[in-house]
């Protein structure tokens, strides 16, 4: 254990549990949430803490209290009026209505919309595309010389991945990357200083992508979103703000998410040795690895729910109108439902059993794209770089100040080839 | 104890022995039926256990609740055969009973 985790464990072991404000961002930039995740799982569970940068909000640390909240969805709402599915209240993006922020019927109706691009007949469709842009990016990373792993390999194909999505512009793919940061940023991060700079930024991507969606609108269906959205009677007409509230969720959706874990999937790697070589000398472990690697991560790391009557939960009262925040990057590391949950295990019995997709109707809809994705990066490095260690983590990783994207900035790397 | 035959995407059958008690879901993944993924374990909370039903063992197998019937909206695919085969309990009643695997769960 470093000094830092050390620290982190006497800090959290001795504050006064109602002092403890888990969504404080600096406790995930430093890496230092997981001791107090740890105490309220086993002191107080479901927990209420009554100030924060966010305002006022219960946690739900143990994962089978976040499935209870995540599959009812009759009492625990995502809808965007609430305050929509992020901690942050006062962002005016991650409140749009989107549809992981609407209740049914409308919800069901707008993500049938565009579920098939991500259905197995399309990915199937993709494979090829996906493995012939890893192919060329991990051949143009430099050898025996220092680089940053989230910038030339993570942020770089989950930004290609998107533009084919969305059918966007190629030369102009970097924006998307730009505005899914700009959308889940806390203020003072990513170059935003205030909530009126973030939607500058924000209102440049709803006029950008209105401009496609025109386009889209007048010519024949094609099998990019903007064009699945534009040609259903589901999602047509709908209005400004839901537009742009559908454009960032899978703007940040494909992107933020599966980014971090090209990230700290190799972080883990290399804090795990004997995994790193468990993998090298059985390649076939990297299907199992991909889902490890999902759940040790977390990319994101809690979704919010408002309590539309009183409710109990674990024993507390939850009153109608609060706000409830399912923190998966702690019911991942719960014991209790996941063996040795604190050790990263690339060849678990059950690896697709980790929260971070969510369960219930709003599950995550690209999951298997995004394990696709992941897949096809670890099966093209191995072929590159076989052996442990040999992509090196050399620095300190740089984590991102929020606690809703678990993500980082860099990783200094050298492959030793 | 009932035998459960499943088919999977290509046609390929495969009949399996099951307890009583157990699930669909779990007997198939015990057996490493290929199309059945059961990501979340059982609780009706992710739809990567979806199952076609043969059609004449419809009204033989306990109706669905609203949770099950929402989660099959969204899946890929589902019909009026559709089921989550974690929401299906074996019992010697269903000795017999087909199954047809999707492509693939998501």
């Amino acid at each position: 254990m470093s000094l830092t985790q050390e620290a982190a464990a006497r800090a959290a072991a001795s504050i006064p549990l109602d002092e403890i404000d888990v969504a404080d961002p600096a406790l995930f930039q430093n890496n230092t949430m997981m001791a107090y995740f740890a105490r309220l799982r086993k002191e107080d569970p479901v927990h209420y803490c009554a100030k924060s940068l966010h305002g006022p909000y219960w946690s739900v640390t143990r994962f089978a209290d976040i499935m209870s909240v995540d599959t009812n969805h009759q009492v625990f709402s995502s809808e965007s009026r609430f305050g929509g599915i992020t901690i942050m209240d006062n962002n005016a993006a991650a409140t749009l209505p989107m549809f992981i922020a609407m209740d049914p019927p409308k919800h069901d109706e707008q993500r049938k919309t565009v579920s098939p691009i991500v259905a197995p007949e399309n990915l199937a469709k993709l494979e090829g595309l996906i493995r012939e842009r890893t192919q060329a990016a991990l051949d143009s990373l430099p050898v025996n010389e220092p680089f940053n792993w989230v910038e030339k390999v993570s942020i770089n194909l989950t930004t290609q991945m998107l533009a084919t999505l969305f059918g966007f512009p190629w030369e102009d793919r970097a924006k998307l990357t730009r505005w899914s940061d700009v959308a889940t940023a806390e203020i003072g991060t990513f170059g935003i200083d205030s909530e009126e700079a973030r939607m500058k930024e924000i209102h440049e991507c709803a006029a950008y992508m209105m401009k496609l969606w025109n386009e889209r609108v007048n010519s024949e269906p094609g099998p990019d979103l903007l064009s699945m959205l534009a040609h259903s009677d589901n999602t047509r007409n709908m209005s400004p703000e839901e537009f742009l509230g559908n454009m960032l969720l899978l703007i940040v959706g494909g992107n933020d998410t599966t980014r971090n874990s090209m990230s700290g999937g190799l972080l883990a790697l290399n804090e795990n040795p004997d995994e790193y070589r468990k993998l090298c000398a059985n390649p076939s472990l990297i299907g199992s690895m991909v889902s490890e690697i999902i759940r040790w991560q977390t990319p994101l790391a809690h979704m919010r729910r408002t309590a539309l009557q009183d409710t109990e939960l674990g024993g507390k009262k939850i009153k109608k109108g609060e706000k409830v925040v399912m923190w998966y990057v702690s019911g991942n590391r719960d014991s209790d439902a996941i063996e040795n949950a604190d050790s990263f295990i690339i060849d678990r019995a059950r690896p697709r059993h980790h929260l971070s997709f969510g369960f219930g109707i709003h599950r995550c809809v690209g999951n298997r794209l995004a394990e696709l994705q992941l897949r096809i990066l670890w099966e093209e490095v191995l072929k590159r770089w076989p052996n442990p260690m040999q992509i090196e983590v050399i620095g300190e990783p740089k984590r991102v100040f929020s606690s809703f994207v678990k993500g980082f900035e860099a990783i200094p790397v050298r492959i030793n080839a | 104890m009932a035998k459960i035959t499943f088919i999977d995407f290509s046609g390929n059958e495969k009949t399996i022995e099951a307890e009583n008690g157990t699930s669909l879901m779990q007997a198939a993944v015990d057996n490493i039926i290929p199309g059945i993924d059961g990501d979340c374990g059982g609780a009706c909370a992710c739809a990567t256990c979806h199952v076609h039903v043969e059609a004449s063992w419809l009204n033989r197998l306990p109706p669905k609740s609203d949770t099950e019937r929402s989660m099959l909206d969204l899946a890929e695919g589902s019909d009026e055969n559709s089921r989550l085969a974690c929401q299906i309990t074996v019992s010697d009643e269903l000795d017999g009973l087909v199954l047809h695997t999707p492509e693939a769960q998501h």
